[in-house]
């Protein structure tokens, strides 16, 4: 790879030992990729997650959070010490609601040791936007801004529908692009490989939640990791229904970038989209494949008896939030189930003081904050079968935890936890 | 049966330097990291997936590549530290979660290859892996039995 001279100094350890090993990591990795060179990146969203269990094994203390940097966060076997963030980094969502850890069934002591890590690099210039959204709590790159993004579903965002580029990162490469302001030039970086290859013809209306994420969920299954162009929408999406299939698109396949003509800021048209090439494939959704998606994502569970509903995967916004308390207001949810409603904490701050939390919690609901099941694997004691409206929790929360899963639309789930009976069917 | 050992020469690019030696662990398909595998043994988690309840910890991995969370390269990276690691990876689509996630593991990794290792390796194959100088070496399993 070549190094400019400001990146070789950092390598060669003018710069320190923390951002020597980052730098050796960037070029290990720009390697592997094939990358020439690397690029500055000036907006990094990653983990600095201290509290699991993995992270905390061979620990001398459990707030040795240099320790945890060096080896989780560089990929290193030097200890190093933690420096300063160099660009605007945030820390996406992690294990532990620091507000209702009791309920996911964590002590005390681990909600400290979750401030004290908050602490500690938040004096290093982490931002803890603690969501799997950061761009619904004002983080928004800016068209052509290069980042360096952990977290699927916000990747696929950033990259489509605000026009930023980053790729798919994972907690080491953000660790490394934090303090050094860098990461490899490859992928969505590259203006030609964000273009589509794959065109999808759009059948049938789409024009709620649950249809743009049986979309999102059927058309990751097609494209797997590649960049399609859909055609043939008529309405205009909300950005929540652009949360929510994409983040469907990237659990049933690798979708980390898509097009909409006259929606998504890189397409015109659809010629536009694909750079005047020919699509190497194109594919066709409509009532088959709605429903074999819908299918697929409810293969798994048989019980209608529904322990658990969980809501607000990605982290919901506000709108979500109201529309939850409105569904809710004057009802009681089942004594037999369990409601935990998601939503990042700057947003739950909102619902707090717009009266949409008492509303919920007066239901028999908890409004929760900085995690989610699928990440920390905290469910209700007793939870075998849940429900939920995300496409992404019902992919991955049976495997996580061996539960049984239904998915459906919000209203469906409301259902669910107020008759504590699974009763969703697609119209 | 006869004493012919078939062997197979695949030639591709280094992902990651070194050299592993051991039976393969096909998949045609993707893996996810995150949700996908428990990285205490290595078992493929994913509900749907061709190998769900299978293990690839000592063996050769070889799989079309990552998909699914950015949790991908934490999660290898933890069965590097939990003993559970494949030995070599040997994948076909680069993303930048399968090659941080290769890079974290700390094992020999090729791709880009001159033939298709998704057909040419089957499970059970003894695979030579030299990352450095780019050559796959694989030794068909014997069929019809011993």
């Amino acid at each position: 790879m070549r190094l400019t001279d400001v990146e070789r100094k950092m390598l060669d350890g003018g710069e320190g030992r923390a951002k020597a090993r980052a730098m050796d990591l960037l070029v290990r990795y720009g390697e592997a990729l094939g990358a020439e060179r690397l690029v500055e990146v000036s907006n990094v969203a990653g983990t600095w997650s201290s509290t699991t269990p993995w992270v905390q094994a061979d620990l001398d203390r459990p707030d040795d959070f240099d320790a945890i940097f060096s080896r989780f966060n560089l990929d290193s076997d030097e200890m190093v010490e933690t420096p300063n963030a160099a660009v605007s980094t945030c820390q996406l969502i992690h294990g532990l609601d620091t507000r209702n850890y009791k309920l996911q069934g964590f002590s005390d002591a681990q909600a400290a040791l979750q401030k004290k890590s908050e602490a500690f690099f938040g004096r290093r210039g982490v931002q803890w936007a603690s969501t799997c959204t950061p761009y619904q709590v004002g983080n928004v790159p800016i068209r052509g801004e290069h980042c360096a993004w952990m977290e699927s579903s916000a990747v696929v965002y950033c990259n489509s529908v605000l026009g930023a580029r980053t790729n798919t990162e994972g907690r080491e490469s953000t660790g490394a692009a934090s303090i050094t302001g860098r990461i490899p030039y490859w992928g969505f970086h590259i203006p030609q490989n964000r273009k589509a290859r794959h065109l999808v013809r759009v059948e049938i209306p789409v024009d709620a939640m649950m249809d743009w994420g049986l979309m999102g969920y059927a058309l990751g299954e097609l494209v797997m990791e590649d960049v399609p162009v859909i055609d043939g929408l008529t309405a205009v999406p909300r950005p929540m229904y652009l949360k929510h299939f994409g983040a469907a698109a990237a659990s049933s396949g690798g979708i980390e970038m898509y097009h909409i003509p006259g929606v998504t800021p890189e397409a015109r048209d659809v010629a536009d989209a694909l750079g005047g090439r020919e699509p190497v494939a194109t594919h066709h959704y409509g009532a088959t494949e709605r429903r074999q998606a819908w299918e697929n994502l409810n293969s798994g569970a048989t019980s209608s008896d529904v322990d658990f509903v969980m809501l607000g995967c990605p982290h919901n916004s506000a709108e979500q939030m109201w529309r939850i308390a409105s569904l809710l207001e004057g009802r009681k949810i089942s004594p037999n189930t369990q409601l935990w409603v998601h939503t990042p904490r700057q947003i739950r701050q909102l619902c707090d003081e717009s009266g949409y939390t008492a509303v919920i919690e007066r239901a028999g609901g908890h409004v929760m904050s900085d995690s989610c099941p699928a990440i920390n694997r905290a469910l209700p004691p007793g939870t075998e079968v849940v429900a939920t409206d995300s496409c992404k929790q019902a992919h991955y929360l049976p495997a996580i935890t061996g539960k049984q899963c239904w998915f459906g639309s919000l209203e469906h789930c409301v259902d669910a936890a107020i008759t504590g009976r699974w009763s969703g069917m697609l119209s | 049966m006869t004493d012919t050992v078939d062997k197979l020469v695949l030639r591709g690019r280094r992902v990651v330097g070194g050299i592993a030696e051991g039976e393969a662990f096909v998949t045609k398909e993707t893996i996810s990291g995150w949700g996908g595998i428990d990285a205490n043994t290595g078992t493929v988690t994913e509900r749907r997936h061709e190998k769900v309840g299978r293990s690839f910890a000592g063996k050769i991995l070889v799989f079309q590549g990552a998909k699914g969370s950015s949790g991908w390269s934490h999660y290898f990276h933890m069965t590097r530290r939990l003993g559970s690691a494949p030995k070599a990876m040997l994948f076909t689509v680069t993303t930048a979660k399968v090659a941080l996630g290769a890079v974290v593991t700390r094992v020999p990794s090729m791709t880009d290859f001159d033939g298709d290792p998704l057909s040419l390796i089957e499970d059970g194959d003894w695979v030579r892996v030299d990352a450095d100088t780019g050559i796959v070496e694989v030794t068909k399993r014997r069929c019809g039995g011993i």
